[in-house]
């Protein structure tokens, strides 16, 4: 008997097969029509894992793609699936730091894993990944080069917000002469600046995961650590954590 | 079920445009007002028809950027984008336009206004523990009175004011007690048709007609309540900046997952409701009192506000608590975080403006906030 989770997010879909002990997982991109990758990655899954439809309990669904699949049973939010997710990882820990492409979350945790409260960023890009898409493409990076050219670089102060200000503002830093990997760890700091303030007001203590695309930037989590004193903890799997949780929620 | 009763309060707000327009061409004044810190009663003791100008549509943003600025609370850039385009009838046939200096935001866009419209913008003080506040605010409402007499050349007198008073307090008690329906489980009206009766009022132009109206509603609803069974989803209260009809996105997300609004904190739900004014003492006097009294973030501290929803989300078993903060208000934006420790339910907080981009970032925390309190 299996359960599986499944989480569409902007970029990714993430899906998780869970049988009550163990679990498997796959990445795969989003592309144009999450609702159609969807279905397919779901399909594809089974196959290449050798597991009958048959055996599926439950197809509990997140992210922003989730919410339209028709072949799950149920929907849950990220909320509660990344709190179940990390929890399941690693019991001990009381929050939940999230870099989404779209939404920033903190989120508190009691010591069963049910989520106490959140809170999200507001409507602007600014601390997402997407804000990082934004401003690296600006600097003419790529995303995996982050971490190697940020790890001994002095930050400038970023102040931009705004994704599209904040890519103003670099460029314009660029033709003051400043140098990439300082600009690149200002951006960072900016994120883990904005990320600590959204943890603040979640009152989040105590040890802390981080997941999301983006925590698997070590410059980034070592930047959350010292800036905003909070106890950042790093699991295996950060990407995954939605997708394990809705697997996990289906399981009960 | 729906009360069959709302077929009038949905065509309400239209069709007291087409009435307002035929007294108008009597030869009626026709006062607007923005808030609920205007003393209603006052203009209609003179006399005039008093409408209510809100602005909750997305509509003329638009053209309102062109002299305000983008990232203004979306609420004062509909109401004076209507100002300027003539597309609210209301607006348009109003005479002149009583306002107050609620939030900085506010009283900056009447000082443009007032090129378009005659204008009496009164002063509220800002603290709400200044000593001389309902003094203050009682000399407001006589150089309110003398306003409209200057500028519509109508009097208000003693008897007529008291008057006045009376009906409104008639009209809060019943209102009141329509909201109090939603007491019952499941809650017999849900939050988007509340607000559409309770936001009617301002526009109404035939009061008796109105009040006839909510009691045959009230009447379908007991009878709505007596044959719904027991199982809904959770009880919400909504607060927050002014939430009107034509931005309702967010008490439709909350419904549209299975959420019930029971009621609304905010100025377009009960704020204005829950005081009356008292009949026994001199008119003015009495005003002032009820008027400083209004729980509203633009006055500091505003710790009435805490103790009203702590209030109602015990009388009336809430689940949870919205808080509405529109986007560039930070009145309430600030006063959230205070809002949120002091009220005993799970809480959250949605900042948004009238646009519709941000329905699936809004689905995620309402659907959120359903899941953990139903864990
Ligand atoms: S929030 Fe305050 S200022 Fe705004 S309409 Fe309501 S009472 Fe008036
Ligand atoms: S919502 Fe806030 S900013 Fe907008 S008018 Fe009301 S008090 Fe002012």
């Amino acid at each position: 008997m299996y359960t599986v989770g499944i989480d569409v997010g902007s970029a990714a879909i993430k899906i998780v097969v869970y049988d009550g002990e163990t679990y498997r997982y796959a990445i795969e991109p989003t592309g144009w029509s999450p609702k159609s990758n969807g279905e397919k990655v779901y399909k594809k899954f089974l196959i290449e894992n050798n597991i009958s439809s048959s055996k599926v309990k439950r197809i509990i669904a997140t992210g922003y793609g989730g919410r339209r699949l028709d072949f799950v049973d149920e929907y849950k939010s990220e909320i509660t699936c990344h709190g179940k997710g990390c929890h399941y990882l690693c019991s001990d820990i009381r929050g939940v730091i999230d870099i989404g492409g779209q939404d920033s979350k903190a989120i508190l945790l009691n010591e069963k894993g049910k989520v106490l409260d959140f809170n999200l960023n507001d409507k602007c890009a600014a601390g997402t990944g997407r804000f990082l898409q934004v401003t690296t493409n600006a600097l003419d990076l790529d995303m995996d080069q982050i971490d190697c050219l940020a790890k001994d670089s002095s930050p400038l102060s970023i102040d931009n917000m705004c994704a599209v200000f904040a890519e103003t503002e670099v460029l314009n830093l660029l033709v003051q002469g400043a140098k990439k990997d300082e600009i690149l760890a200002g951006l960072l700091k900016s994120i883990a600046l904005r990320v600590g303030s959204l943890a603040g007001k979640a009152n989040l203590q105590g040890k802390i995961a981080f997941c999301g695309g983006v925590a698997q930037s070590q410059v980034l989590r070592r930047m959350v650590k010292e800036y905003c004193n909070l106890n950042i903890i790093t699991l295996k799997n950060p990407q995954i954590t939605g997708a394990l949780g809705a697997a996990v929620l289906g399981f009960k | 079920m729906r009360a069959k009763t709302m077929e009038y309060f949905d065509s309400l707000i239209a069709e007291s445009a087409i009435k307002i327009k035929e007294e108008k061409e009597k030869g009626k004044k026709v006062m607007g007002y923005y808030c609920v810190f205007s003393p209603v009663e006052l203009i209609e003791a003179s006399g005039a028809f008093s409408v209510g100008l809100c602005a909750t549509k997305q509509e003329p943003i638009a053209e309102a950027e062109k002299h305000l600025p983008r990232n203004l609370c979306p609420l004062i850039k509909s109401s004076y984008g209507f100002a300027i385009t003539d597309k609210c009838p209301y607006f348009f046939f109003a005479d002149a336009v009583m306002a107050e200096t609620t939030c900085d935001g506010k009283k900056k866009m009447y000082e443009l206004m007032a090129d378009i419209k005659p204008m009496v913008v009164l002063d509220i003080p800002n603290s709400s523990v200044y000593r001389k506040r309902k003094e203050h605010w009682m000399e407001e409402i006589h150089r309110a009175k003398d306003f409209i007499k200057d500028e519509l050349g109508l009097e208000v007198t003693e008897s007529s004011l008291k008057e006045k008073i009376k009906e409104h307090n008639e009209e809060r008690k019943l209102l009141m007690e329509l909201v109090e329906l939603n007491k019952f489980n499941p809650t017999p009206i849900s939050g988007a048709d509340l607000l559409k009766v309770l936001w009617g009022r301002q526009f109404k132009a035939d009061r008796e007609e109105y009040i006839a109206k909510v009691k045959i509603l009230m009447e379908e609803l007991k009878e709505i309540s007596l044959k719904s069974d027991k199982v809904k989803g959770p009880r919400v209260l909504v607060t927050g900046s002014p939430t009107g009809v034509g931005q309702e996105k967010v008490i439709n997300v909350i419904e549209n997952l299975g959420g019930q609004v029971v009621l609304q904190e905010a100025c377009s739900g009960v704020k204005g409701l829950v005081d009356l004014v008292d009949e026994d003492k001199n008119p003015y006097e009495a005003l002032a009192e009820k008027y400083m009294d209004i729980p509203c973030s633009c006055t500091s501290p505003n710790t009435r506000r805490f103790e009203l929803t702590n209030n109602l989300v015990k009388e009336y078993e809430i689940d949870a608590v919205v808080d509405i903060t529109l986007q560039a208000c930070h009145t309430y934006n600030i006063e959230s975080y205070q809002l949120k420790k002091e009220v005993d339910a799970p809480f959250i907080q949605i900042e948004t403006d009238y646009s519709e981009s941000d329905v699936e970032q809004i689905k995620l925390r309402v659907s959120s906030l359903f899941e953990l309190i139903n864990e």
